[in-house]
């Protein structure tokens, strides 16, 4: 067990070095979220009323409301930007470092997203404390309640990631997930807008945000800033999770993935 | 420390198709210990292929793999951590220093604490780079690069050290350096597995002659000592004429599949 302990510790020392170094992904990863918030949310304020529904007890501002789906995207962005850097090291060749390593492939792999999701747990605390300095706060214990939400949602997205890495080979190939993964993923849930709000205008795109584990990764995290428990969005969380991440052994087995794919 | 006649690396039968292209085709040899063995091959031969194979990046459901004593099927851990692997391309963090990727690599193989540093330590000794320790890797040369994977590739003491044309992009001098080096590494007692394309990377004095496994087209040609198989030819001359048979189209496409896939 020491083993693989040890190779977890190296990967995640390894991954956090590499985030702090840079700092540019740092500041952007947090300038994101911020401008939605401070920007976005005070435009949409006015445009947009939201009535009591659970977990909120009162009537809450918009900006409360969007924080838990900014927390989502905070982890989604970094999903995706690990799964970039997957996609770099199997052009450098580090992913063969890793995967040469006397440990099975799954451990070295969720070691890999263990590492990504550490690192966007630190940028969803760093964010809420600057939204708390903006005066948008939740209730105390509500920020210890939120990170097993966080590790959850956050391997969901990253074992995403992973699996969009096990299928891209080239880097030039990644402005397509930013159109086809983040954006669909982000837009069509409820992160900047309730489904029942999503209703009114079309029954059929509120079904697909219902569906959409994105949705449930932000229901978790914001029921869980209010302390309370949502086992639906958990199980499609944890779902989800099992799925990306089964498909992603599948697409980084020797046996299968690696060979289908090939050049010319 | 691994019996007497285990420290090497036995393959049989081992064939790899891309869909319908044939990459390796009953390839078998066994490795002489404790020696310097060259695999030899034009481009596009499956030395890449063959290398994938070996450090099970790719499986194969045909032939066999066993590195000292391990089959890499059977009992994968055991045997991947038996090998030391230098990659053709650098697998180096740039922007780490030298000592942090020397740790990461050490704790992958499950060497961590005073044991780590200690044999990094006599690593970097041993490159004269002690004093190096804190700089970045993009601060090193080429061939420091290089010789510091080849150090970092030792650092669990593996019972077979591959590389796969380790000298790409050097210079002459940079070139000549770690082919010997790898050498001197051969000659204190390490089982060396050597992929090249380049002939006089390769010993042919009878004296001290590397061994040669000639790949060409997926295919083992031959498998004996360099002196012998040059008889009295030239090494490059016996290897064209060994090889001068029309490539087939896809030879190219093929080795580069297997870098893509890599």
């Amino acid at each position: 067990m020491s083993l693989y302990l040890t190779a977890l510790l190296a990967i995640m020392r390894r991954e956090s070095l590499r985030f702090l170094q840079q700092r540019s992904r740092f500041l952007a990863a947090l300038v994101r979220p911020l401008i939605w918030l401070v920007v976005f949310a005070a435009g949409f304020r006015a445009a947009l009323g939201l009535s009591i529904i659970p977990p909120y007890e009162t009537y809450i501002t918009y900006e409360v409301y969007i924080l838990p789906g900014l927390c989502g995207m905070i982890q989604l962005f970094n999903g995706m930007q690990s799964s970039l850097s997957l996609v770099y090291d199997q052009e450098m060749g580090s992913m063969r470092l890793l995967l040469t390593a006397p440990l099975p492939r799954w451990w070295l792999l969720l070691s890999k997203l263990l590492a990504g999701v550490a690192v966007s747990i630190l940028q969803c605390y760093t964010f809420l404390a600057l939204a708390a300095l903006f005066g948008i706060t939740l209730p105390p214990l509500g920020y210890l309640f939120v990170l097993p939400a966080l590790l959850i949602s956050g391997l969901m997205l990253g074992a995403l990631g992973l699996l969009i890495s096990s299928t891209i080979r080239q880097l030039e190939n990644f402005a397509g997930v930013m159109n086809f993964v983040i954006f669909p993923m982000f837009f069509l849930s409820s992160a900047l807008y309730p489904l029942w709000k999503m209703a009114e205008s079309s029954d059929w795109l509120r079904d697909i945000c219902a569906v959409n584990p994105f949705t449930h990764a932000v229901e978790l995290i914001r029921f869980a800033l209010y302390q309370q428990f949502n086992g639906m969005a958990l199980l499609w969380v944890g779902l989800s999770f099992a799925v990306f991440f089964g498909l992603a052994l599948l697409g980084y087995d020797p046996a299968h993935g690696m060979t289908r794919r090939r050049r010319g | 420390m691994s019996r007497t006649g285990m420290n090497t690396l036995e393959v049989s039968d081992l064939s790899y198709r891309y869909g319908e292209k044939q990459a390796l085709k009953d390839v078998s040899f066994r490795l002489h210990e404790g020696h310097f063995t060259a695999l030899l091959g034009p481009n596009g031969a499956g030395k890449s292929t063959l290398f994938a194979l070996l450090t099970r990046l790719f499986v194969s459901d045909q032939g066999r793999i066993n590195i000292a004593g391990h089959d890499l099927a059977r009992s994968p851990r055991a045997a991947l951590s038996k090998i030391g692997v230098v990659f053709q391309q650098p697998t180096l963090d740039l922007d780490m220093s030298v000592m942090m990727n020397m740790r990461y690599f050490a704790a992958l193989h499950g060497i961590k604490g005073r044991d780590a540093a200690r044999r990094i330590d006599q690593a970097l000794e041993r490159l004269d780079m002690r004093e190096r320790a804190g700089e970045r890797v993009r601060s090193l040369n080429g061939g420091h690069r290089r010789r510091m994977e080849i150090a970092r590739a030792l650092l669990h003491e593996p019972a077979v050290l591959m590389l796969d044309e380790a000298t790409v992009g050097l210079d002459f001098k940079s070139r000549r350096a770690i082919v010997d080096h790898v050498h001197d590494l051969a000659d204190a007692g390490l089982t060396v597995f050597w992929a090249t394309h380049l002939v006089d990377e390769i010993r042919t004095e009878d004296a001290d002659s590397d061994d040669v496994i000639v790949l060409h087209q997926g295919r083992v040609l031959a498998h004996e000592p360099a002196a012998d198989l040059r008889g009295t030819q030239s090494l490059a001359d016996r290897f064209m004429e060994m090889t001068d048979t029309e490539s087939p189209a896809d030879a190219e496409t093929i080795e580069s599949s297997a870098e893509a896939l890599t």
